[in-house]
Order: structure tokens, then sequence, then C-alpha cells
């Protein structure tokens, strides 16, 4: 049943360069969140920080009362025995073939028996339809089934916490969104918590119950869905909904000049918010909440449209 | 500036510092249980097969030459009768652990440092360390021993194959007699000769796994990466055996005296 991640005042920097700093959140326990950013703000530094790979400068990232920042090496491997991740190109051991590889973990960590293994390592190679590839090398499959393979791995020691580093990176569109569902589907069944780093505006729009933006060195926002589906703020505007106006210039951050020929254009209406992506079984996931909840609460119209079952999955341009 | 300076000067210490630091980490994980047996094995084998053909070849020819240099030198002073244990005591105490170096360093060393850079590059240490594994004891301590191991059983190759080589060219290209050069086998050499060929040689194992793992571990930057590890931990690892060699013969001189009589 998932664990919360509580994360405060987190600073990371690379020499004198800052990456980002002050950065307050919660990922809530069995809930799936994406973190948003333009190429170069540090997301997937924020993973790997997260995970105890690189340590922050300065801040505390408390996972069951234990600070990850701060712990022993020892505590920090026990501790990752919650965590399962899946890596931008899978991460697979190039010398064992597919089958080990997501047997790996259970050989290390468990002592069950051989044919326990392998009823496990054939239960999670069939969920990512895997099924007849688990004598092949990493070396002789493609990139998408590497994911698969990795995300296998991953769930192997049934973690609770998940993390995907990009997991639609590099992925045609229909298997991202076929990746897309068994995200939704593994969360329905596992109840984990999920955290996604992404640059895919398609799967931050449909895909989590909440979404943070790491832009300009700081956590530019971090909320439910509709929050920042309905937002007004310049930079979330202009990221989730892939627009040219706003903040966020080719380079970094666009410059006094290019933000005041922009001041009297006329920003396109904000795109409705799409319906969020259900599991396929249609029973509906313990941390999902009703469509257009949150605006009724808060107040907030939701832009026109919105909600709309047959609505198409576009993003304004 | 100031400082900038003085962070490029004192950066080689730095990295002094780190690689010493990761020497203990080994130190440390060698004890950790459960002893990586099966990693072990094969990466005895994998070291040992890279790199016992290449040393019994390097092994002839510095035989050989010592014996041509040692035989020359000797017939000059008239004192032909010592020849063969000459040409013992330069193969056991010095070319045996300078050739097992060279060889550990650059076939052993380099394999382990390209295999852990390329696993390093692929993000697999990484998820190793993310799958509650810790690499130091899982993948370094396994190829530590396993260096040391070989190298040992290396320098035993070359003194074989060295004084061998040594016998033949005595005998055949420069006129000695067999039986001056089999007995004067024990005058001047004595046993800790082989015993402190043997530390070195597992000294030097120890040096470059560590120093080749090091190296490994911390590539960085692509593909390319992986080749200035592998380039970098052969030539820090030269640089150092030869520096350790120095001392450790130094030290044996000290402990145990010359053979006279």
């Amino acid at each position: 049943m998932g664990v919360e991640i509580k994360v405060e005042d987190l600073s990371k920097s690379f020499g004198k360069q800052l990456i980002w700093g002050d950065v307050t959140l919660t990922v809530p326990a069995g809930e799936i969140c994406v973190m948003l950013g333009p190429s170069g703000t540090g997301k997937s530094v924020f993973l790997k920080t997260l995970i105890g790979l690189l340590k922050p400068d300065k801040g505390s990232i408390v996972i069951e009362g234990t600070d990850i920042a701060s712990c022993s090496e020892r505590d920090l491997y026990e501790i990752r025995k919650l965590f399962g991740v899946l890596f931008q190109d899978g991460a697979m051991f190039g010398s064992m073939n597919l089958y080990d590889n997501v047997a790996f973990p259970l050989r290390e960590h468990t002592k069950k028996s051989e044919s326990e293994v392998r009823d496990i390592v054939m239960e999670k190679m069939d969920l990512v339809g895997l099924i007849g590839a688990e004598d092949k090398l990493p070396g002789e499959i493609s990139g998408g089934m590497r994911k698969r393979a990795g995300l296998a791995r991953a769930l192997v020691l049934d973690p609770e916490i998940v993390l995907f580093d990009e997991p639609d990176s590099g992925l045609d569109p229909v298997r991202t969104s076929f990746l897309n569902q068994l995200i939704v589907d593994l969360n329905a069944q596992i109840d984990a918590t999920f955290l996604i780093v992404t640059h895919d505006i398609n799967t931050a729009r449909t895909v989590p119950d909440n979404i943070g933006l790491l832009y300009h060195r700081h956590l530019a926002m971090f909320g439910p869905r509709e929050m920042l589906l309905s937002s007004e703020e310049p930079v979330v505007r202009q990221f989730l909904n892939a627009q040219r106006v706003g903040p966020i210039g080719m380079s970094e951050e666009k410059d006094a000049d290019e933000l005041a020929a922009e001041a009297d254009q006329e920003l396109p209406p904000l795109p409705p918010i799409p319906m969020q992506l259900e599991p396929s079984n249609g029973i509906p996931r313990r941390s999902q909440r009703e469509p257009g909840e949150w605006c009724r609460e808060n107040g907030i119209t939701p832009p026109p449209g919105s909600f709309d079952q047959n609505m198409t999955m576009t993003t304004g341009a | 500036m100031a400082t900038l300076t003085s962070s490029r000067a004192l950066a080689p210490i730095g990295t002094a510092g780190k690689l010493f630091a990761f020497g203990l980490d080994v130190g440390r994980g060698l004890f950790r249980r459960p002893f990586q047996m099966r990693e072990f094995i094969q990466q005895a084998w994998f070291i040992a097969s890279v790199t016992i053909i290449p040393t019994a070849l390097v092994a002839i020819p510095f035989g050989a030459v010592i014996a041509l240099q040692v035989g020359g030198l000797i017939k000059q002073f008239g004192a032909q009768s010592f020849t063969g244990s000459a040409a013992v005591l330069a193969v056991v105490r010095e070319a045996g652990p300078i050739a097992t170096s060279l060889l550990i360093a650059g076939a052993g060393g380099s394999a382990i440092a390209a295999d852990l850079g390329a696993r390093k590059i692929r993000e697999e240490l990484d998820a190793m360390m993310v799958l509650g594994i810790d690499p130091i004891q899982r993948l370094v301590v396994p190829r530590v021993l396993a260096c040391m191991l070989v190298a040992v059983f290396l320098n035993g190759l070359v003194s074989v194959v060295g004084v061998a080589g040594g016998y033949v060219f005595n005998v055949v290209l420069q006129d000695g007699t067999p039986g001056a050069y089999l007995a004067s086998f024990t005058a001047l050499a004595q046993l800790p000769d082989l015993w402190q060929g043997m530390a070195k040689a597992l000294v030097f194992g120890l040096i470059a796994a560590i120093v080749a793992s090091y190296k490994g571990m911390n590539a960085n930057g692509g593909p390319k990466g992986v080749g200035d590890a592998v380039n970098e931990s052969v030539v820090i690892t030269f640089m150092l055996l030869f520096v350790v060699n120095f001392v450790m013969s130094a030290i044996y001189f000290q402990l145990v005296p010359p053979k006279t009589g």
C-alpha cells in the first residue's frame, strides 16, 4: 500500500552551478505523480537524489521515518529495497539474458527456490508482454523491449515506490500509450507510489493524480492534476500546453526584449482538461478522484469542453 | 584566481585520497557476507585466460636478455660458474614481479576497467545500487581477489619460464655448461627471494585491480569516458607498481641479508 515521500527544502548543485533549490513537496502514498520540466532542468538529477545515488547539498527526503539525505550507507541499501526504478535505457545487465536480469534481485535478496523464482519472473514478464524473449540478451532487443524488461525487473521485489525515468523517451506514440495504460493498471494492482519523470505532455495530462513542474532552478508548482491543467500561471500554462508564448525560451528563459515583444500577444485559451486514464478493467484506482472534483472544491471553472469522454487528446497549439 | 590555481594544483592529491578511500571500501567489502564465489571464480578464470599466454611469451625474452647481459658481464669478471645463480636471482627477485605487473596492469587491469566502465556508462551500476546491492562487494571484491590470486600464479610462471629461457640461451648460445648453470642455482639465491617475489606479485595484483576498478567505476562522459578510464588506469597502475616495486625491494634488502659464502 505505497509509501509517502516527504521532500523538504532540497537543494543540489554541481560545483557552483545550482541545479535546483528549495524543492519542497510530498508525494502522497499510493498516488501517481509526474515530474515535468524543460530539458536540462535536473529532472533526472532529482530522481537520482530521491534514491540516494546523489547526495543533496541540503534538505531532507524522508521515507518511512528515514532521511535518505543523511542516513548511513547501510540504511540506504535497506531502504532501497522499497524502491523499483525504471532507468531511461532499462539499465539491464549486459552479460545476462532477460530472464536472469529479472531474476537477479530475487536471487540476491530472497531465499526463494528456483521454481518460485521462475513463477514470479514469468508473471512479471507476462505483465510487460515479454513472454518468449527470456533467453535474449539486452543487446539483441529493441529499446522499447529493454524498457519493458527494466520495468519487469523493477517490479519483481514488489516495491512500495516505483520511479520511472522518462518511460516514454524513444518510444513510438502507440507503445507510449500502451506503457501509460500499463502504468495505470499497475498502480491499480499494486497500490505503490509512482513517480514519473518525463517531458511528454500527453503522459502528463492524462496519467497522473499530481503534477510537479521544475523550471528555472526551482519547483514552479506541485499539486493535483486539475490544479495545474487549469492554472493561469504563465510557466505552467506554457509548458503544459506546449506553447511558444511564455517565459520559457529556446535556451533557458527569454530575455526582457523577447518578453516585451510578446506582451500584447493574445494567449490562446486553455485547452479542455482531458479525462484521466482509467485502469483497463474499469475498476477505479484507490487514489483516483472524480473528474472535476478538485475544480468544484476550489471553485474553479475548468476550460470549456473539459472531462468530455469523447474529447480528442490533442494539446493546444 | 588564486583559489582556482590552488584547487587545480591540489586536484591530484584529492584523487589520490579518493583512490585510497576506495581501497578502504574494498577492504571493508572483503569481510562482508555473502562472499561472491561464482563471480570470483569466473573473474579469476577470465583474468588468467587473458594474461597467461602473453606472460609466457614475455618471460622467454626476459630470461634470455638477462642471460645475455649477465653472461657477458660475468665472463668479463671471470666468474662463469656463477652465471646460473645470477640469472635465477635476477629473474626471481625482479624480472618475475615486474613482468607480472606489466601483464596484470596491461591485460587484466585494462579488461577490468573497460568492463566496469561500460557498466557505469550503461547505468548498470546505478541499477545495481538501486536494487540494494553494493557493487563494491558484488563486483569489485571478487575482481581484486581474483587479480591477486592470478598475479601470484603468473609470478611463478614467469620465474619458471624465465629461468628456463635463461638456461637455453646460456647453454646453447653462450656455450655455458649445463652443470655449472644448474649447480650454481642456490649459490646466491635463497628461499626468501621466492617469498618476496610472491609478496610483490600479491601487492601488484591488489593495486592493479583497485586502480582499474576505481577508474572504471568513475568513468563518465559516454563511450569516450570508458576509453579514457582504461587508458588512465593502465598508466597510473604502471607508475604505482614501479614505485612500489622499488620500495618493496629496498625493504627486502633491509630485512633479509644477502647470502654469503
